[in-house]
């Protein structure tokens, strides 16, 4: 049994302790908006926030995540769509299929949090997720919007 | 025929998908976002026509054959039917028929296949003249209500008035008397140039849920009572099961069957995925691997390589005497390119739904063809086509991989018919997703270029050597030897994928060696290979030359006007010739495909330790029409993402009869580091109809190639470009 905080909720998951957080918050709580795409953190569509770090949870087991720490899915990013990289994104019109996009958003969210000015260089390093569409120069040019416009990082 | 058939059994299962996402939910608190379950109330409102119902709220429902990836077809579909119906866009929304039904309506939506960038450019009749018939009927309808001619009255954005007395009725409020009439014989389509909705850069109409979660994909499906399933297939193409051992893995958590899935794969069907994928991987499982454990990427080059002067070949295209060009030459010049196994890796592993019983079947998965999934689960259910059914889903990425063959839907329906009644739910791995594609295929190419001794080009000589993809897919439409998708971007003059230059003497010839390892349509497809060979050794021609590459191609242009505008389109944004900064370099292309016209430019710089940066590229496109500018820049970026991903990273290796590469830490790709700026500059020149998803991919690597050499001296001929040293001493 493991103690969860998840999107500002206590749940109690009774699942192995090796299962990937992925696979919880997918299987067992049901929130589908986080992607599986490589289960070895190399492409990021798993990216949820632990403590407001950008976290890639296909690797990280259960058991190695403690009830103080505060997860946050893209379902749990904003009550109802408004947080200002989601506005960005859908201003920008970024998303292709869309798979990789809740890690894309999770990542800018995590990376503008953190450092509310990013430079172009800041974007480059920090995200490296991958998008087999395409999506990067619209996932550029919203993130360096958001930053612009100042919505973020003040708290 | 109401909608109430057309929607019903997808919505049902899929509303209780998402449902279940909520029912799955036992811990107490409610999911921000309930899925996409919008219930639909579209039982009681009738179609206007196959392609259009209009509510009673005026909400316009366009019906989209084709699939959606990423790449905004149903977008720009909608918006070419939304445009012939005058309709208010703000109030459009879309949705798929089901491949049933259009088998049951006589194929009234036509083809569902989306590949070969044709979503719009071979439906656009079609879709628009089902827009314009609903328009007039709806006018119809509100004339016959007021009792005057129907030639009185107009439409614009939902809204049909008749000017003379004022009046007007919106499109809602006259559907149902509309949906009686008669469909009219004949329709005057708009001219483009009178465009509102269509040619306009419009957002696409399903950006919302991809941005918080609430998109469903087949990945996400879940409905009452379903199992899971992880599959593991020979890793050896044409290897097969030999033995496996249930009873070591049987009682791990939640795995309820170990099932054999024909006789090349074994199945865990478990409570929830991880669990099977867990108890698969700890499966003992013994191979008969076959005579294909063997083969190796060196012996595939080695008889490749062979083909390269193999005195059969079949001829692709030929102009005048290209041997007597090359034996009276001044001189001659000569490369060899080769280009590897590629996997699309599409974001999205492959996976599909499947319920059976002894009655009927349905699958629901995200598929670039509806109908060949619904055949493909009809020949795997052993049930008559009549009570099969598959359902659709936006795909996470499509690439070419989930159209042609659906192997991943004939497995899944053979692990639901073993566990009759239970939806299952089969998800492949990335490692599966990456050893069980079908690859890009696999070719080499010779070039010898002949120059008379003014250094004027005289002859050419293509000889490819190398895999087929129609051999592999539907060996039937092999003729004489003969696979005419191999000469993409090379044909004679036509419509499709012809050559842009005259060359006096023209030989362009394939040998055909297929290899175990099964190919595919890749984005792009033969156009990315050709395209590098052919334009890469202009460059090389031009150099020997001495000659400026882009006057050394205009002058060999002068009967391919739209190539040469194209090419002229793009080294003009470029600014080509122009001085650029220290260490920068540039590089060009041009070829035709997919019925379009497209160059670029590239700017680089490599350092001296063999590090590459592109810093900017610049692609023309003459799609005839352009029917959301908005979308194409966004299609020809991300062309050029995968275009050079595949030109740097793109290569799966053989070893024992199986791919190598199992995961993206050893099968990389482009990530946002190293993208350039894309400039797209789109030029339709009207008169023809070209895709768009595709045919800039090819213009990716040849320009950066080119770029290169100019900047180093060094010839990317072995491709990806990883395998070329570029460090200068
Ligand atoms: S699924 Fe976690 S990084 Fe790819
Ligand atoms: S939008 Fe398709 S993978 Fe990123």
């Amino acid at each position: 049994m493991a103690k969860l905080n998840l999107n500002g909720k206590t749940l109690d998951i009774a699942v192995d302790g090796d299962t990937p957080l992925l696979w919880v918050i997918r299987e067992q709580i049901g929130l589908t908006g986080t992607k599986y795409g490589c289960g070895v953190a190399q492409c990021g569509a798993c990216t949820v926030h632990i403590d407001g770090v950008a976290t890639r949870s296909c690797a990280l087991p259960i058991s190695a995540v403690t009830e103080d720490q505060k997860i946050v899915t893209i379902e749990g990013l904003s009550p109802d769509g408004s947080h200002p990289v989601q506005k960005a994104w859908i201003a920008h019109d970024v998303p292709q299929c869309g798979y990789c996009q809740s890690g894309m958003i999770m990542a800018a969210a995590a990376l503008l949090q953190a450092n509310p000015k990013p430079t172009e260089a800041d974007i480059a390093n920090e995200m490296t997720n991958i998008c087999r569409c395409g999506t990067y120069p619209r996932v550029k040019a919203a993130i360096l919007d958001v930053a612009a416009s100042g919505t973020l990082g003040r708290g | 025929m109401t909608s109430a058939s057309l929607t019903k059994p997808s919505r049902r299962t899929l509303l209780a998908g998402s449902a279940a996402a909520a029912g799955a939910f036992t811990f107490g608190f409610s999911i921000p976002f309930a899925g996409e379950a919008k219930a639909q109330a579209l039982d009681t409102v009738k179609e206007i026509n196959a392609w259009v119902v209009v509510k009673p709220d005026d909400t316009v429902v366009i019906r989209i054959a084709r699939s959606e990836m990423g790449q905004g077809t149903l977008t720009g579909l909608a918006q070419l039917v939304a445009e012939e119906l005058n309709c208010d866009w703000s109030k459009v929304t879309t949705e798929y028929p089901t491949p049933g039904q259009n088998v049951a309506r006589n194929r009234v939506w036509g083809d569902f296949s989306t590949g070969g960038s044709r979503g719009i450019r071979s439906s656009h009749d079609y879709v628009r003249k089902g827009g314009a018939a609903a328009r007039t009927m709806l006018i119809q309808a509100a004339a016959a209500q007021w009792n005057v001619p129907a030639a009185e009255c107009a439409a614009e954005k939902s809204v049909i008035t008749h000017k003379a007395s004022g009046r007007s009725l919106r499109y809602g409020q006259v559907a149902e008397a509309a949906s009686k009439l008669e469909a009219p014989k004949e329709v005057a389509l708009k001219d483009p140039k009178d465009w509102t909705i269509a040619g306009k850069p419009l957002p696409r109409l399903d950006t919302v849920p991809k941005t918080n979660g609430t998109k469903i994909y087949g990945a996400d499906l879940k409905m009452p009572g379903m199992l899971n399933a992880a599959i593991k297939d020979c890793p050896v193409f044409g290897g097969k099961v030999k033995s496996f051992d249930a009873a070591k893995i049987s009682s791990m958590p939640g795995v309820k069957h170990v099932l054999p899935v024909g006789d090349t794969a074994i199945a865990v069907v478990a409570e929830t995925w991880w669990q099977a994928k867990t108890a698969l991987d700890a499966l003992p499982i013994v191979w008969d691997e076959g005579e294909n454990a063997k083969v190796s990427s060196e012996s595939i080059a080695a008889w490749l390589k062979e083909g390269l002067d193999a005195p059969q070949a079949v001829v692709g295209n030929q102009v005048g005497d290209v041997k007597a060009a090359i034996a009276g030459a001044a001189r001659t010049v000569e490369a060899v390119y080769s280009y590897p196994f590629q996997n699309h890796a599409t974001m999205e592993p492959m996976n599909a739904t499947a319920l059976w019983t002894p009655e009927r079947c349905e699958v629901w998965t995200p598929t670039q063809n509806g109908e060949a999934a619904l055949a493909a689960t009809a020949e795997a259910s052993g049930l008559p086509l009549a009570k099969c059914e598959a359902y659709k889903i936006d795909l996470g990425g499509g690439f070419g991989r989930r159209g042609a063959t659906h192997d991943w839907v004939r497995q899944v329906v053979l692990i639901a018919r073993q566990v009759p009644g239970t939806p299952i739910k089969l998800l492949w791995s990335r490692e599966e997703d990456m050893t069980h594609g079908r690859y890009h295929p696999t070719t080499q190419c010779k070039l010898v270029g002949a120059f008379d001794k003014d250094n004027n080009l005289t002859g050419l000589h293509m000889r490819i050597s190398g895999q087929s993809i129609v051999a592999g897919l539907f060996p039937q439409n092999i003729q004489n030897g003969r696979d005419p998708v191999v000469f993409q971007g090379l044909n004679p003059p036509g419509p499709e994928a012809s050559i842009g230059y005259g060359i006096p003497n023209l030989l362009i010839d394939h040998a055909m060696r297929n290899p175990h390892v099964p190919p595919g349509f890749w984005r792009g497809v033969n156009l990315n290979q050709n395209t590098i060979y052919l334009e890469c050794f202009m460059d090389e021609l031009a150099h020997s030359a001495g000659k400026d590459p882009l006057e050394f191609r205009r002058a060999l242009m002068k009967n391919h006007p739209k190539h040469l505008a194209v090419l002229n389109a793009a080294a003009e944004k470029a600014e080509w010739g122009k001085t650029l900064p220290d260490g920068v370099f540039r590089g060009i292309c041009q070829t035709m495909g997919f019925g379009s016209y497209v160059a670029s430019v590239a700017e680089v710089s490599v350092s001296t330790d063999g590090k590459l940066k592109i810093h900017r590229i610049v692609a023309a496109t003459d799609p005839g029409h352009a029917v959301n500018p908005a979308q194409i820049a966004r299609q020809v970026e991300g062309s050029f993402v995968y275009g050079l991903s595949a030109a740097l990273y793109g290569e799966c290796t053989v070893k024992d009869g199986r791919i190598v590469e199992e995961n993206f830490d050893t099968y990389n790709v482009l990530r946002l580091d190293e993208m350039p700026v894309v400039e797209t500059v789109i030029v339709p020149s009207g008169g023809f109809w070209g895709g768009v998803g595709e045919p800039t991919i090819a213009v990716a690597a040849p320009a950066v190639f080119n770029a290169i050499f100019a900047a180093t001296g060094k010839r990317v001929r072995a491709i990806p470009m990883r395998n070329t040293d570029l460090r200068r001493a």
